[in-house]
């Protein structure tokens, strides 16, 4: 019986090899968010912010992130003041008012990033048919996953930046198509996208964004920045939940030791 | 659980309340004095691990529902909102949605507990089949608890599950729109199954009652098989088998809190289903959560749409007869040297399907996929019938002390009282 389950695991493993090769897995990079300890690196995502607002935000929507959130404890550690700048720059529809008419009016801090494009319809128009997707949530909502039996190694591991992995790999992963593939001049060839064909065109170039800290304006240096920025948009109390995990993880610890020495000592006199 | 207990309150105000409703009796007959076979291993541990999740599911569920809206426009905003804005709602989000996958976790130990050591056999018959309602119910409540955050996951799950009663004959289009309160899974599905998620938990808060007392009654199994003959074969349910379900509680909790703190979606949720619903956009793979794959695997195994249906229900429904297909005598494994090389073969086909379910179903995958699904269904319909007839048993010990108290010695005693479980 213990063959059949050999045979068994062997005819598993044929089955898997038998099925053609998918998408290219987007290879794994260093982040300060990773692992029990993680955090995010405020310089590195104020700059991520940066390159959102100066390039992405052009064209994508973050609808559940509100400028009150850029001051608040676990994110970029902006100061109020600054969030409340950053917001004054923005141009919020509101109303109606008293006379019944929407107007604009510059942003507050309990406003939400307003979207680029005013309904679906109108983005879509704007990209050839193409819609681009929302970025609250786009770190958790795009994944690298190994497979099994390799995914139980992940989550001994704690590996949970497939999202960011991915953005990284797509954001610096374009490239020229195979020879005899010609694209319409509306579609990318990328690496890491699923069908390889993108209607977004190479978003970042060199020196596009201007930083003030010295670090250096390359395409790569901007994708990393940005994607830690998006890691913390859509996960922004990752600090506190790690922080809080280990706490936990100690006090639990201690609680099953002496649960454990107790239940020894009660078990001891059984007799 | 039955008649008058032992418990003499001395507190006056107790004693009021005793001579009126005896629950102080019923509760010291049921957690204190209840008498627990010695020989129980940590594999017994898991009823009450279950007990637990099943409050923690409750409870964060009921807080989850304060501030959940229940609308195809607002439901995904609203999961954000609790994520986001709730104090601690994430916290909350990944304890209920990591909490049902370990919560799955543990009752799967839990059967293939019942299952090795014969947890099912004649008195606890109907013990089991309470166990089997509460297992359908808990697969119906994830079901439509996954469905709630109206991502695209949800959507195309909750399409894809109610489309198979679609294949039902004759009916099958009629009982479909029933279900969906329409023409397709819209607002009416997802009001409905917020509704039915949040009642049937307390459904199976019920069933739980009853399975106790079906417990209580008829008195636990052991890992020998064998009855309680003695006093001497058992200990008081506390502190003996409270003291140990409270550490295995705690390394479980310690699994939970690692899934919740470090890798909340690992298990919890899938990429997919931070994408809002999309009815006009399928994703390439609709893929169930893990505690659900070997049951779409087998779905998938059998080409007939009508057929695949009978076999997934069946493979669940063949569960409720278990107790009489199993036609051996002996409940525990240990003495049953052929069932017990079959049991594990059951449990390597169970995790197998549970990948192949992850695949596509194309190519190896689905002939492998028939091969394990003709295993699984093989092993309850003819494997079990047929061991009780061919399997020679190994000889039965005379009493549970008497393996576990091998000598009146005192540091045999004390030997067997520290390892009370042995390698069978």
């Amino acid at each position: 019986m213990r063959k059949t389950a050999l045979i068994l695991a062997c005819a598993l493993a044929t089955a898997s090899s038998a099925v053609a090769e998918e998408q290219a897995l987007a290879p794994r990079q260093s982040w300060s968010f990773a692992g029990p300890f993680g955090t995010f690196d405020r310089a590195q995502i104020q700059r991520g912010f940066h390159v959102y607002r100066d390039v992405c935000s052009a064209c994508h929507a973050m609808k559940h992130v509100a400028f009150r959130n850029l001051a608040q404890p676990g994110g970029p550690g902006f100061s109020e003041a600054q969030a409340k700048q950053v917001a004054s720059e923005y141009r919020i529809n509101d109303g109606p008012n008293d006379k019944g008419e929407m107007f604009d009016r510059p942003g507050r801090l309990s406003d939400f990033f307003p979207s680029p494009d005013p309904n679906e319809q109108a983005a879509r128009a704007r990209f050839n048919g193409a819609l681009p997707p929302d970025f609250s949530e786009i770190a958790k909502a795009r994944g690298a996953e190994a497979g099994f039996p390799w995914v139980v190694f992940d989550a001994v591991r704690q590996y949970q930046e497939g999202g960011p992995d991915y953005i990284y790999a797509y954001l610096t992963g374009y490239g020229d198509p195979p020879a005899g593939v010609t694209l319409p001049p509306t579609q990318f060839w990328n690496n890491y996208f699923p069908g390889h064909r993108t209607a977004m065109r190479p978003p970042l170039q060199n020196g596009q964004v201007e930083y003030t800290d010295g670090t250096p304006t390359t395409t790569e240096q901007y994708s990393r920045d940005v994607t830690a920025f998006l890691m913390w948009v859509a996960e922004p109390h990752l600090e506190a939940r790690k922080r809080i995990g280990f706490q936990v993880m100690i006090f639990l610890i201690v609680f099953g030791g002496l649960a454990y020495l107790s239940k020894k000592k009660v078990w001891a006199d059984l007799h | 659980m039955a008649g008058h207990g032992t418990f003499q309150p001395k507190n006056p105000i107790l004693k009021w309340l005793e001579r009126r409703l005896p629950v102080l009796s019923l509760m010291h007959d049921s957690f204190v004095v209840y008498p627990v076979p010695r020989n129980l291993n940590y594999w017994w541990t898991f009823g009450g691990i279950l007990s637990f999740m099943l409050a923690v599911q409750i409870v964060t569920g009921v807080v989850l529902a304060m501030h959940y809206t229940p609308t195809s426009s607002g439901a995904f905003d609203s999961v954000e909102h609790i994520m986001r804005d709730v104090n601690y709602g994430w916290l909350l989000r990944y304890i209920h949605a990591n909490g049902a996958s370990l919560f799955f976790l543990a009752a799967y130990i839990h059967i293939f507990r019942g299952l090795y050591y014969g947890s099912y056999k004649e008195p606890r018959e109907v013990l089991w089949i309470l166990g089997v309602i509460i297992f359908v119910l808990m697969m119906a409540t994830a079901f439509m608890g996954y469905v709630l955050p109206w991502g695209q996951m949800s959507f195309w799950a909750a399409t894809v599950i109610t489309n198979l009663f679609s294949a039902i004959p004759g009916f099958g289009r009629a009982i479909t729109q029933w279900l969906w309160g329409g023409y397709a899974v819209d607002q009416p599905t997802l009001q409905r199954f917020f509704s039915l998620h949040y009642l049937l938990p307390f459904m199976i808060a019920g069933v739980v009652v009853l399975h106790l007392w079906a417990l209580h009654h008829v008195g636990q199994g052991n890992p020998l098989g064998i009855d309680v003959k003695s006093d001497r074969d058992t200990v008081p349910f506390t502190p003996y088998a409270t003291a140990k379900d409270n550490f295995a509680l705690i390394c479980f909790v310690i699994l939970l809190a690692w899934f919740v703190f470090y890798i909340p979606n690992f298990l919890g949720i899938p990429p997919d289903n931070y994408i809002p619903a999309n009815p006009l956009q399928t994703p390439p793979h609709i893929v169930p959560e893990w505690y659900f794959l070997p049951f779409y695997a087998i779905l998938r195994a059998i080409p007939n749409k009508l057929l695949g249906v009978v076999a997934l229900f069946g493979s669940i429904l063949v569960l409720f007869f278990l107790p009489w297909l199993d036609t051996s005598k002996v409940r525990s494994a240990r003495f049953r040297p052929l069932y017990r090389q079959f049991f594990w073969v059951f449990v390597a086909v169970c995790i197998g399907l549970d990948y192949l379910g992850s695949k596509p179903a194309e190519g190896g995958y689905v002939i492998v996929a028939r091969v394990l699904t003709a295993y699984y269904f093989l092993y309850f319909l003819v494997i079990l019938p047929a061991l009780g007839y061919l399997e020679t048993p190994r000889p039965l010990p005379a009493s549970i002390s008497e393996p576990v108290l091998p000598e009146k010695s005192a540091a045999a005693v004390a030997m067997g009282a520290r390892a009370p479980e042995r390698k069978g």
